[in-house]
């Protein structure tokens, strides 16, 4: 492989390494805020007890969605020196403003939540927790005001060779921007609650503080089914922003090889790129591709056809990640709605079998997360800019296969051994359950 | 604002990021790598560690934004400066990393070979990361061979080349600076025998760490064009001979006020080498035509503009509530501290 490759390579791995950490962080500070406003409220000790719990599986999995997240900053310039180059005056902005804005805010205040308790007024404490929330969140905006400039660029010209930002208002109030935040947070909100559903199914099943884990479990249904809700609304406003400003990636989205009004979307088909065509093709919905894309049944859908074979990207793996994504999408939204709906009805704690089925679906949302970054950067290609600059063209020039074999091999190994430790320390002290108070 | 103007400003911010970053990083690089020095037990390493606890990250938050802000402002040097360094930036990746979990994990797990694993990436990590920052920026000090060939700057040097005997002098005087730092950070932050073992080593570490700054600054005559700038505008002297003057008041002092003293050392260390550099982020030891600078390689006057206006309005709320962190936790920890289940530590 070239240096190409395999910076690519080392960047899907890294930020996809990233986003095994960043979703729930995301997430379960909200709910974590969430508990120790009903503390301060109602001053019952089983929301301290809470927040304290979920709070310390926060923290272990912060610490690794923190650091892996300098990796990415570092990556740009280290690996895509010419992308940085081209783009910088308008992809810079936001990653500086993101640290100025909100990392601060949420590295500060962390530390203000995680020793404070004792030095600070409950009121005091509360704020701190929120500002860790606001800041998380936040951040995620800024990151993703960056990457939805890749995939939509606004707001720039093309001078001295390069790309200047002429209309800071048009690059962080771009319509891609806000979708593509809501779409990703929202992401990240269901990821924290089926974690915060399925360990508390995990205790429910072993009998183990019933009340504290039926009281957990509603908070996760109650946000989870929202954070669904909301999350396939979201998706589907990115849908028709994808169709009209990435109309590539949306034909390979949906596998679609000829231009054609009233477009039908098939559930399952096997795309042959070779051939230009699809093997097979399994129910069809008429004419739903095209409403997806621009929300009118008859509306004309371009097919990859209209462009060149290296102008289209992988069709398989955005098709069928892009599958995937809204499969699980549509399951969090019955899952969190039966939940919400056991709980109502008072006997979620007898329902071992959804019980068992809430603890299994703890990976999914991080699947579908990841699913959805797949459908994003591979359906791009080959652009790292959508229509501007090529990824092939973005890599470092000096740079030697061998240092990036070096790196690749350094983050795996690395990495790896980070992920199992903090997989091992989730997992030990999501059953070691709360600590009374 | 005039573009030169504008970028005048960056390069002064970019200098201050950096500093600020050493100064607050710098003393929990260096109360991390004295571990094994200050510390007789658990407790006393646990101590240490919960000093740093509330404050580390927020600390480390000023390098993703002094590194921001170089993308941001002057992204040609960006490109090239990670691409160019990219195995020792990718050292210094991985010991930010391991240090960072480190912190986290060490006291999740009720084992003496766990916890002693975490200590040594703390001490190893908070080292070599020191040592690091500091060939690193020997490196900038000094110049590095970059070349132009058709109209693009090529960098013509190589990892070993960066090990040069001035780029080493500079990491170990990060390193004994860093230290000092965070020696006298722990006898602010901690009582009784730790307190005076800490008194003990910054009283030590003092004279060899003048010692190297003294030779640093000779080395420098003779190896960088650092003093260029200072021989045409005589007066920036009193910078060099302020910051001399802040380490030795520091290393006769006791508590709060040499600490302080020690982060005006340390921030007018950053500025003695950032005057010299100036207007160079990055010199070329081929041709000084070659140097990337903060007027060749910038952002456009639009976007540095509203870089200006972020900065303005955000740096300042940064620092406050900062300074607050500080303040609410300015009282020393105490063993008991640690070993009551009833507040969070690490």
């Amino acid at each position: 492989m070239d240096a190409i490759a395999l910076s690519r390579l080392q960047f899907a791995l890294t930020a996809g390494f990233h986003w095994l950490f960043v979703p729930l962080t995301l997430g379960l500070i909200i709910l974590v805020a969430f508990m120790e406003t009903m503390y301060v409220r109602t001053g019952d000790r089983v929301y301290l007890n809470m927040t304290k719990f979920w709070g310390k599986l926060f923290l272990i999995n912060f610490a690794v969605g923190v650091v892996t997240g300098i990796t990415l900053e570092f990556q740009f310039g280290m690996n895509w020196a010419e992308y940085s180059k081209y783009v910088g005056d308008i992809f810079g902005a936001p990653l500086a403003i993101e640290a100025t804005v909100a990392f601060f805010l949420e590295s500060t205040f962390l530390g203000i939540w995680i020793f404070g308790w004792k030095k600070i007024s409950k009121k005091a404490h509360l704020f701190a927790v929120w500002m860790v929330a606001l800041g998380s969140n936040l951040s995620a905006l800024w990151i993703l005001i960056a990457n939805a400039w890749m995939q939509h660029p606004v707001g720039y010209i093309l001078k001295d060779g390069r790309a200047e930002m002429v209309d800071f208002g048009a690059l962080i109030f771009s319509s891609h921007a806000w979708a593509k935040f809501f779409h990703a947070v929202s992401s990240g909100w269901v990821v924290a609650s089926f974690f915060v559903m399925g360990v508390s199914a995990y205790h429910l099943l072993k009998k183990n503080e019933t009340e504290f884990f039926k009281k957990s479990l509603k908070f996760g249904a109650v946000f989870g089914l929202a954070a669904s809700l909301f999350l396939a609304l979201i998706g589907d406003t990115s849908g028709v922003q994808v169709a009209k400003t990435q109309p590539s990636k949306f034909a390979a989205m949906e596998s679609l090889w000829e231009t054609q009004s009233g477009a039908p979307e098939y559930i399952l088909a096997i795309p042959d790129s070779k051939n230009e065509r699809n093997t097979i093709e399994i129910l069809p919905i008429p004419k739903l591709a095209s409403f997806l894309a621009f929300h009118d049944w008859n509306a004309e859908v371009k097919g990859l056809k209209e462009f060149a074979p290296d102008m289209r990207p992988p069709v398989g793996l955005t098709f069928f990640s892009f599958r995937a994504m809204v499969g699980l999408g549509t399951y969090f939204i019955l899952v969190t709605a039966l939940a919400l709906f056991f709980i109502r009805k008072g006997n979620i704690q007898d329902k071992s079998w959804f019980l068992k089925v809430l603890l299994f679906s703890i990976p999914l949302p991080y699947i579908a997360g990841e699913l959805g970054w797949i459908v994003a950067e591979v359906g791009r290609q080959p652009w790292i800019v959508y229509g501007l600059m090529k990824t092939a063209d973005a890599v470092s020039k000096n740079l030697s296969s061998a240092h990036v074999v070096l790196s690749l091999v350094g983050f795996v190994a690395f990495y790896g051994l980070l992920g199992i430790i903090d997989f091992m320390l989730l997992i030990k002290y999501s059953k070691k359950g709360p600590e009374k108070a | 604002m005039e573009l030169s103007t504008l970028q005048i400003i960056w390069f002064a911010l970019w200098g201050l990021l950096w500093a600020v970053y050493f100064m607050l990083d710098g003393f929990d690089f260096g109360a991390g790598m004295l571990m094994p020095v200050l510390a007789q037990s658990d407790t006393d390493r646990r101590v240490i560690i919960n000093t740093l606890g509330p404050v580390w990250d927020g600390n480390e938050v000023w390098l993703i934004t002094a590194g921001g802000a170089t993308f941001a402002a002057f992204p040609t040097t960006y490109a090239y400066m990670f691409s160019w360094l990219y195995l020792p930036l990718l050292a210094i990746l991985f010991c930010l990393i391991f240090r960072g979990v480190a912190f986290e994990f060490r006291g999740k797990k009720d084992s003496d070979g766990w916890r002693k694993a975490w200590d040594t990436a703390i001490i190893l990590c908070s080292f070599l990361a020191s040592l690091l920052f500091g060939v690193a920026f020997g490196n900038i000090f000094r110049g590095i061979p970059i070349n132009m060939v058709n109209g693009e700057f090529v960098y013509e040097g190589n990892f070993f080349l960066l090990l040069n005997p001035y780029a080493l002098l500079t990491g170990i005087m990060f390193v004994l600076i860093f230290a000092f730092h965070g020696a006298l950070w722990v006898s602010c932050k901690t009582t009784d025998a730790l307190q005076k073992r800490a008194e003990a080593t910054y009283k030590k570490l003092f004279i060899p760490m003048l010692a190297v700054i003294v030779l640093f600054l000779v080395y420098t005559w003779f190896e960088t064009d650092l003093f260029a700038n200072y021989m045409a505008f005589p007066a920036w002297f009193a910078v060099v001979v302020l910051c001399a003057a802040s380490f030795i008041a520091a290393g006769f002092m006791k508590g709060a006020k040499a600490f302080l003293l020690s982060c005006l050392g340390i921030v007018l260390t950053v500025f003695t080498g950032i005057i010299g550099l100036f207007p160079n982020l990055i010199p070329s030891n081929i041709a000084p035509e070659f140097s990337l600078t903060a007027f060749n390689t910038s952002s456009s006057q639009y976007t540095l503009t509203i870089m200006t206006v972020v900065v303005l309005i955000f740096v300042p709320i940064v620092i406050a509530y900062q300074i607050w962190t500080y303040y609410l936790f300015r009282h020393p920890v105490r063993p008991e501290d640690v070993a009551d289940p009833d507040v969070e530590t690490y």
